[in-house]
């Protein structure tokens, strides 16, 4: 922590706005975990941007005490990267939900992973359209009805993490909004230096609600949700049960916790990063930090040869409009 | 008097003439190199001193195939010992390498004018593929023009022989056998071209000699062979400001201007843009350039460009973007929210023919309405457009002197053909432009007030304050806000204030930009030929034209597109008549009716090829019959 950076408080994090999602919304949940978690990572507000795109959790920047920007739909990493860039000092959160993220704004958010630039990136996934009242969106599942799908849906939902991966991210995890352990998995992405892309599974209570309700339910939580930590092994159902590898199908499967070949966690095998995030029907959801294995950063890379190519060179104006080949002509003008 | 269709007769040839101003247009295949040529022709021309325009016409295609009338690149340049503001209206000499570039071009020749071509590519198959049914050179078809022809193509060979270079190597020396010889017809030094080849070549010193003996071979074919019809031309050097000059392309003088806006508002600067022809150029030069504490990003899309240009403002630097109508297009929605968060933000156009794809490579000026009207709702923002190369310098400072000192996106027009095009420019004494420098907003608010975002000052500019000022810490978005502290507000009354600032704020840039001055002629003429963009040298020298004929016209060129100077109504309705030249079907013409209730009346062109003078004289002939 920097020594300068003053203590703060979750209700110096909190702006004077009067928050206006639905009553009972996950996304209330999500912002008190935020506003609890910033005191706790020692960053001052003003150097802190809280960048969003269009969305119910789009409007999550009016409602913290630093600095925001509410931008247009899907391009949030876009005005991150130019924030970022511009000033790489700046602590920068990308607000985001599973259409904006994946649907309008699937381009930047693989583009935003893969160049790697240093933010935090929380997709509030609820697999619906919220602030358009209940359309389908990129991650509903298969049948889902709605609005513009009376008769169910038809196309295959993305897994938000599996394109995470694919597109070449170095963090991924999985928080629940209303779950004790959200503030942590916040804390390990804001510890992770590049982008970290975070999955916050969110309960719509208008438009889809309990979705997740066959994991988080506090009657099967413990059953189904595996909280992965690193070094320790990756074991659930009140530590009874763990996962293992099945070296003959390559795949993971569930045996009894004592198995010795229960699999420690170690977040940087990104093989089994991909095969814990696309768990099958009868396991558990895996949740925490699924993947991390740090890479150089996109604005150190571009502060670097930015400095490095401008090293040596003065920046003389006068001398860059006069290169190239000149001539000189002495002689008065006369009239044509 | 500039003549760009100055006609070399018979008598004046024979008598190593003086021509005052002569047309040459380069055409080949699209591999023979015939824009290096044009390139390397038109640096030796500046060098000798006169003034000039060139006219690069390449197909949109990389590498077309070989031979086709689709595959051809022409270069044209009209140099001349008196001002010179077109690249001129028709030819006096085509240099045609191949049959399409012959069948591409020669309508556009001058009637008397000089074709010589390659005989060496005349074959039966190239005339083929060109469409000849037999061969022009041999069956008089070409009567109404001076022909020579000989195989370029052998005596290029011949030339490199010493070099042991392979067949298809060795003919790539064909475009400088080529310069060679216009090098001797326009009496040019060789030795600008030798040095360039000797750098261009330096790890391949026997392509250097290859290329340089091609060049001398050329030159001293034109010194000793006697060539029918050939002759050679003096053209003097013309009158000029005395100073340093060099010559420069818009694209060129473009990222040069932006650096200096930047170095004047004292800003780093931060450069997002995505390729797209004609604009990829300022993108090229200025990510060469980070010594002048430029960040250059190639994002993702046209829209990611925009974007993070936006975000650094936001941050705190000078935020710029670039494209062509289609990228303009897509940036369109993030141009909304830069105009409403009220954020500094400079986004070059460089127009093109359009719609959709369109003429990627051919010049047009038909993104007016998009410049102007061209957003979902009322969103205003100031538009410039630059007249020339030279001029896109003076114009790019402007835009970044507007867009910081009013806090709102600025739109720069430029077009394909100003940022290809090449002219001589009087290097700038930059110690003679007043800076401008930027600052920020970093006051905190009194205990128990808030921070005003959207405060005015005299501008009605809005203060810009920079994320990681402590105090001062604020949230800004698209939504409505309210006035002042910027906190989302959709009552009636704070859409209606906020709407009527914006707009406010951006007539306001009125107050600093110079009365509208005409440019030739007088206020009150009875025909005033009103332009902006590219079409001001055509235009130009049209109406010098009229008035040598003692016409009473004026010629009005309008750089401050939106808002327009504060006199423009008054000035307008002074004219009798006005004509509005454009290369679309009327656009400002239509802002010209809307704006001042003018009978302003449209000639137009959508060709893809800038106007020829003559086609403007002709309408000042017709306006005041």
């Amino acid at each position: 922590m920097n020594e300068m950076t003053k203590v703060t408080t979750a209700k110096d994090w909190a702006s004077d706005q009067e928050v206006r999602w639905c009553p009972g919304c996950g996304d209330y949940a999500v912002l008190k975990a935020v506003q609890r978690t910033m005191p706790d990572l020692g960053v001052a507000r003003e150097k802190t941007v809280f960048v969003s795109g269009i969305g119910c959790s789009s409007r999550f920047p009016y409602y913290m005490a630093s600095y925001g920007f509410h931008t247009i739909h899907g391009r949030a990493p876009a005005f991150a990267t130019g924030i970022k860039l511009a000033n790489p000092e700046l602590d920068v959160w990308v607000i985001t939900g599973d259409g904006d993220a994946l649907s309008i704004g699937g381009n930047h958010t693989m583009h935003v992973l893969r160049r790697n630039l240093d933010c935090q990136i929380l997709l509030f996934n609820n697999e619906i359209y919220g602030l358009t009242k209940g359309q389908y969106s990129p991650t509903s599942r298969v049948g889902t009805r709605s609005p513009s799908t009376p008769f169910g849906s038809v196309d295959r939902p993305v897994t938000p993490c599996m394109f995470a991966l694919g597109s070449g991210a170095r963090f991924i995890a999985r928080g629940i909004d209303v779950h004790k352990a959200l503030p942590d998995v916040l804390k390990a992405a804001h510890a992770h230096k590049g982008a970290s892309f975070v999955e916050i599974y969110q309960n719509c209570v208008v438009y889809n609600d309990d979705v997740f309700a066959s994991f988080t339910e506090r009657s099967v939580a413990q059953e189904k949700q595996l909280w992965l930590k690193p070094g320790e092994k990756m074991l659930f159902a009140g530590d009874t049960k763990g996962l293992a590898l099945d070296s003959e199908r390559l795949c993971l499967k569930i045996v009894e916790a004592d198995d010795p070949s229960v699999i420690v966690h170690d977040p940087k095998n990104r093989g089994v990063a991909a095969m814990l995030i696309e768990l099958p029907q009868g396991f558990p959801v895996a949740l925490g930090v699924i993947y991390e294995d740090p890479a150089p950063t996109f604005e150190s890379a571009v502060v670097e040869q930015n400095a490095a190519a401008a090293s040596g060179k003065k920046a003389d104006l006068q001398a860059l409009v006069s290169k190239g080949q000149t001539w000189q002509v002495d002689k008065e003008p006369h009239a044509i | 008097m500039a003549t760009a269709t100055h006609i070399i007769t018979e008598e004046e040839a024979a008598s190593h003439p003086q021509a005052e101003a002569v047309v040459v247009r380069f055409a080949g295949d699209s591999g023979d190199g015939m824009q290096l040529t044009g390139g390397q022709f038109t640096l030796s021309t500046a060098l000798a001193g006169n003034d000039l325009a060139t006219f690069p016409d390449f197909p949109a295609e990389i590498r077309a195939p070989q031979g086709t009338t689709f595959g051809v690149s022409a270069f044209q340049i009209n140099f001349g010992s008196t001002a010179i503001e077109t690249a001129g209206d028709q030819p006096d000499v085509l240099i045609a390498m191949n049959p399409a570039a012959l069948k591409v071009n020669v309508d556009q020749l001058r009637e008397g004018g000089l074709i010589i071509a390659d005989e060496g590519e005349f074959s039966a198959r190239n005339l083929a593929k060109a469409g000849y049914e037999q061969n022009p050179l041999e069956d008089g078809s070409l009567a109404k023009w001076q022909l020579v022809h000989f195989n370029i193509s052998q005596l290029t060979l011949d030339a490199v022989k010493p070099f042991g270079l392979g067949n298809k190597e060795a003919l790539r020396c064909k475009n400088m056998w080529t310069l060679g010889l216009a090098l001797w017809m326009f009496d040019r030094d060789r030795q600008p071209i030798v040095d360039w080849l000797n750098t261009k070549f330096a790890k391949a010193p026997e392509l250097a000699e290859a290329n340089i003996a091609a060049l001398n071979a050329g030159h001293a074919y034109g010194e000793t062979v006697e060539i029918g019809g050939v002759h050679r031309h003096h053209v003097a050097a013309a009158p000029a400001e005395p100073g340093l000059y060099r010559t420069v392309t818009g694209a060129e003088s473009l990222a040069l201007g932006l650096v200096a806006g930047a170095q004047l508002a004292g800003l780093k600067m931060f450069f997002g843009g995505y390729p797209i022809t004609p604009a990829s150029a300022l993108l090229h030069h200025l990510s060469r350039l980070k010594e002048f504490g430029i960040t250059t990003f190639q994002a993702e899309d046209e829209i990611a460009a925009i974007c993070s240009a936006i975000g650094a403002s936001y941050a705190g630097q000078l935020g710029i973007t670039s494209s062509s109508g289609p990228g303009i297009a897509l940036k369109t929605e993030a141009l909304g929210l830069a105009i409403m968060t009220e954020l500094p933000l400079v986004v070059v156009n460089s127009q093109r023919g359009g719609p959709s794809t369109g003429l990627p490579t051919k010049t047009e000026q038909s993104d007016l309405y998009q410049a102007v009207y061209g957003r979902n709702a009322d969103a205003p923002l100031p538009v410039i457009a630059a007249r020339s190369p030279a001029d896109a310098f003076e114009c790019a400072i402007e835009a970044v002197r507007i867009a910081t000192r009013y806090m709102t996106p600025v739109m720069l027009l430029t077009d394909g053909y100003i940022a290809n095009a090449a002219e001589p420019w009087r290097v700038p004494d930059m110690s003679g432009y007043e800076p401008f420098p930027v600052s920020f907003f970093d006051k905190a608010p009194a205990e128990g007030e808030s921070v005003m975002p959207f405060a005015r000052n005299g501008d009605l500019a809005r203060p810009w304050i920079k994320p990681g000022t402590e105090g001062l810490e604020h949230r800004i978005g698209g939504i409505e806000k309210q006035p002042g502290t910027g906190n989302i507000d959709y009552s009636p009354g704070a859409h209606q204030q906020m709407t009527d600032t914006r707009a406010a704020k951006v007539n306001k840039v009125a107050e600093s930009i110079p009365d509208q001055d005409v440019c030739l002629g007088n206020p009150g003429a009875k025909l005033a030929v009103v332009g902006w963009g590219s079409t001001f040298g055509p235009i130009h020298q049209a109406v010098r034209r009229a008035q040598g004929r003692g016409q009473d016209v004026a010629h009005v060129h309008i750089r401050h597109i939106w808002p327009m100077p504060k006199n423009m109504g008054e000035l307008l309705k002074s004219f009798d008549k006005i004509i509005v030249p454009e290369m679309n079907t009327g656009q400002l013409k239509t802002v010209l009716r809307d704006q001042f209730l003018v009978d302003a009346r449209p000639l137009n062109k959508v060709s893809g090829h800038p106007f020829r003078i003559a086609e403007i004289e002709a309408a000042i002939e017709e306006a005041l019959a």
